[in-house]
């Protein structure tokens, strides 16, 4: 099993009002609203924002400031698969930077861009608590750890085979 | 496959570490091949030894306990049918044996398990599990014959310090939020673990989730809340996962919500996944973040235990020492308060990682010496090359070189040394590593987690990044040492928060101890541990190379060509020495420094 590829939907009003009124029955709920429509699109939409003002009364730009504070968020449309490359000190010491030169490689696309056929989205982080496995990634939710720069490759080509082989 | 009643029992680590190098697939495997066998199958959190990961457990009877390291798909067969059918331990695969308990082996003996006591051992999503393991008995106990004030004392005589960094007295801590006057009050956990090179709290939520519940019930009963929040980063997604279960299990089991075992204590707790800021591991920011506001900082006084979250009294504790409570008001205090040091009571987890041969979690009484941790324990380094620095407590710690390695664990010998705890990661390194370069990447860390509020924080970090860019590229001036320790100095004194504070900790520490290796990048251009990019250049050895191309092929930039790597084009990213199979690539100074 390797990472599953998520086609995302596109943004409704009527999707994003029923997160925030899920959320909106306690006080401070912007960030778990926000949350959660990036857990449905892979982005916060700025219509979403909109909508989370309207219905809570916190007005636009507190919610864009608190969007934007956060390195979660993100304002555009990820590709299918979003790799979260750990740089964390013990990665880093692992060789992290020629994991993300080889996902480079593979995808070309650099850390904090999207690849061109839209399936990867390269991020960077630290750290995701794996330092006695290091290097480490992550892929969508899935974790891989004790990486080199082929064998990463080879978890990069089963995701690209991933929809195409069950197609 | 759980029976209750089969005496053969298989367990598989599956915490992130497990699940990272394929235990997932080792667990399918094994369910697969023990149908139908009197044999139970388990999965299990974090025993610590990250380094065998994915880790099988096979008991044959109940004081007989194997554990394999490195465990394939492929090993499954020949282990269930060698040692489960026929009784035969497979000894070429065997990591170790734990007789009863933790038992005799050298990465166990030294070790004292009060934090990961259950770590590895249970199933961190079974309630049952924990009960059984005595899990819950501690807030019946204080729900039964203590008064809050009874269960601080308890506490404050074990001398347990708070483990996020600050080492105050938990007990001091709770006693000041239980002395305030108010209907609300809050007990906050914190869970934001976002040191690199720290994963304690991860593997304790994953791996024991109850344990931390029950430390927050115990720890509300106490300051007098009825609502917790567990502020987990989102990060740590299998951590939430668990103890989300474990909320809705102790829900359940009347463990939580009102007249909770049939007292009058009611207690409500619910998580908030964080949003990937570092800085919300400080409180106050962690409590802005929680209102749902940009997570920064504000001035003290007031302290939250007046005035923390949505302004009512509130105590903040980490999630290490949360794990500690349960087993302190089970055992009494003087249980803990004989571990450790005069000032530093009790053990400490440490998270080892970098150049080490056994990476992982261990758990030691304080003042254990950091010698007896990395080569005693740990088994030293895992290359050839000599231990050449320790780094203690990540981006607010700092590193010590390897002639001081017979300092003592505990918050104040750390600290007559210049480092501090942190959150418990140990980076060992060895010779390759460039003490500049890690200097550094923890300040380039910092910066970018700077929230921006204060101004000592936010131009000072950029500012001495600035100098620290140069000084590895090869630009380095005289007078840039003096300049980094002012506005070091500045910093720490001035800036608003602990983040801020502490973030020139891991430079004065190096530039202390490692102020040669800094003078050669400056006077002489030239990194002794051949990393500083603009330092060094790669070169093909023609006698070794086979002419397979296989750097070739990985080379980003096409700067290989025959036996030549073009300078001009080449990014000194390594990536062809790291695949050579042969060593016809090699790394040296680069000739003609400007110096």
């Amino acid at each position: 099993m390797t990472a599953q590829n998520k086609s995302w939907d596109t943004p409704s009003f009527a999707v994003i009002d029923a997160i925030v009124h899920k959320h909106n029955i306690e006080k401070g709920s912007a960030i778990p609203i926000l949350q959660e429509i990036q857990e449905t699109y892979g982005y916060i939409p700025l219509i979403a924002i909109e909508r989370i003002g309207r219905i809570t009364g916190i007005p636009d730009g507190d919610i864009y400031g608190t969007a934007t504070f956060y390195k979660m968020f993100r304002f555009e449309p990820p590709g299918e698969n979003v790799i979260k490359v750990c740089r964390g000190t013990a990665c880093d010491l692992a060789g992290a930077a020629k994991i993300a030169e080889s996902i480079n490689v593979e995808t070309s696309a650099a850390e904090g861009e999207t690849s061109y056929d839209r399936k990867f989205t390269i991020e960077k982080l630290a750290c995701l608590g794996c330092c006695s496995a290091a290097p480490t990634l992550m892929i969508n939710d899935e974790l891989h750890s004790r990486l080199t720069p082929e064998s990463v490759r080879k978890v990069l080509k089963k995701c690209k085979c991933g929809d195409e082989g069950s197609a | 496959m759980k029976s209750g009643t089969a005496t053969k029992q298989v367990k598989v680590g599956l915490s992130s570490c497990g699940v990272a190098v394929g235990g997932r697939g080792v667990y399918d495997a094994l369910a697969a091949k023990l149908k139908g066998m009197d044999v139970e199958l388990e999965p299990t959190g974090c025993l610590g030894m990250c380094y065998k990961e994915p880790l099988v457990e096979v008991s044959l009877s109940e004081n007989q306990h194997f554990i394999y390291g490195d465990v394939t798909p492929e090993r499954v067969d020949r282990i269930i049918d060698e040692h489960i059918v026929h009784g035969r331990p497979i000894t070429d695969w065997l990591l170790t044996t734990k007789s009863s308990g933790f038992g005799k082996s050298d990465y166990f003996t030294g070790q004292t398990r009060i934090v990961l006591r259950n770590c590895g051992v249970i199933n961190p999503e079974s309630i049952d599990d924990y009960i059984a393991a005595g899990g819950y008995g501690a807030i019946e106990k204080a729900l039964a014959g203590m008064s809050p004030e009874e269960v601080i004392e308890v506490i404050e005589e074990s001398g347990l310090r708070g483990r996020g960094g600050a080492g105050f007295s938990t007990g001091l801590k709770w006693g000041f939020t239980r002395a305030v006057e108010g209907s609300q009050k809050y007990i906050i956990c914190n869970a934001n673990e976002g040191d690199p090179g720290a994963f304690v709290d991860r593997a304790i939520l994953e791996s024991d989730p109850h344990s931390i519940v029950e430390g927050m019930l115990i720890a509300g009963y106490a300051i007098g809340a009825s609502q917790g929040i567990i502020y987990i980063r989102a990060e740590y997604p299998m951590a939430a996962r668990r103890i989300e279960l474990a909320i809705s299990q102790a829900k359940e089991r009347g463990f939580l919500g009102t007249s909770i075992l049939r007292s009058r204590f009611a207690f409500d707790l619910k998580i908030r996944v964080g949003a990937g800021a570092y800085v919300c591991g400080e409180e106050t920011s962690q409590m802005m973040s929680i209102e749902g506001k940009r997570g920064t900082p504000r001035s003290k006084p007031p302290l939250p235990a007046q005035s923390g979250l949505w302004g009512k009294p509130t105590s903040t504790n980490n999630v290490e020492t949360l794990a500690n409570i349960a087993w302190i008001i089970t055992n009494g205090a003087h249980a803990y308060n004989r571990l450790g040091t005069e000032t530093s009571k009790g053990t400490k987890v440490f998270a080892l990682s970098g150049k080490v041969a056994r990476g992982g979690l261990v758990e030691v009484p304080m003042g254990m010496t950091i010698r007896k941790v990395v080569f005693d324990v740990c088994g030293g380094t895992a290359s050839t090359l000599p231990l050449k620095a320790v780094q203690i407590g990540g981006p607010h710690g700092g590193c010590i070189p390897a002639s001081l390695i017979d300092s003592q664990l505990d918050c104040d010998s750390l600290h007559s040394i210049g480092l501090s705890m942190g959150k418990g990661g140990i980076l060992v390194m060895d010779e390759s590593t460039c003490m500049v370069d890690l200097a550094k990447y923890f300040l380039s860390y910092s910066q970018g987690e700077s929230c921006g509020k204060c101004v000592p924080c936010r131009i000072g970090s950029k500012r001495m990044l600035e100098i620290f860019e140069r000084i590895t590229r090869g630009e380095g001036r005289d007078g840039d040492l003096e300049l980094i320790e002012e506005v070091a100095t500045s910093m720490a004194g001035a800036s608003l928060c602990g983040l801020g504070q502490t973030i020139p900790n891991p430079t004065l520490s190096s530039l202390r101890y490692f102020r040669d290796e800094y003078e050669a990048h400056i006077k002489d251009k030239r990194c002794p541990a051949k990393k500083c990019k603009a330092l060094i250049s790669y070169e093909v050895l023609p006698d070794n190379c086979t002419g397979c191309g296989l750097c070739v092929g990985y080379c980003p930039t096409g700067a290989i060509g025959g036996w030549e790597i073009e300078s001009e084009i080449c990014t000194r990213c390594g990536l062809c020495m790291e695949v050579c199979e042969n060593n016809a690539i090699t790394v040296s100074h680069k000739e003609g420094g400007d110096g």
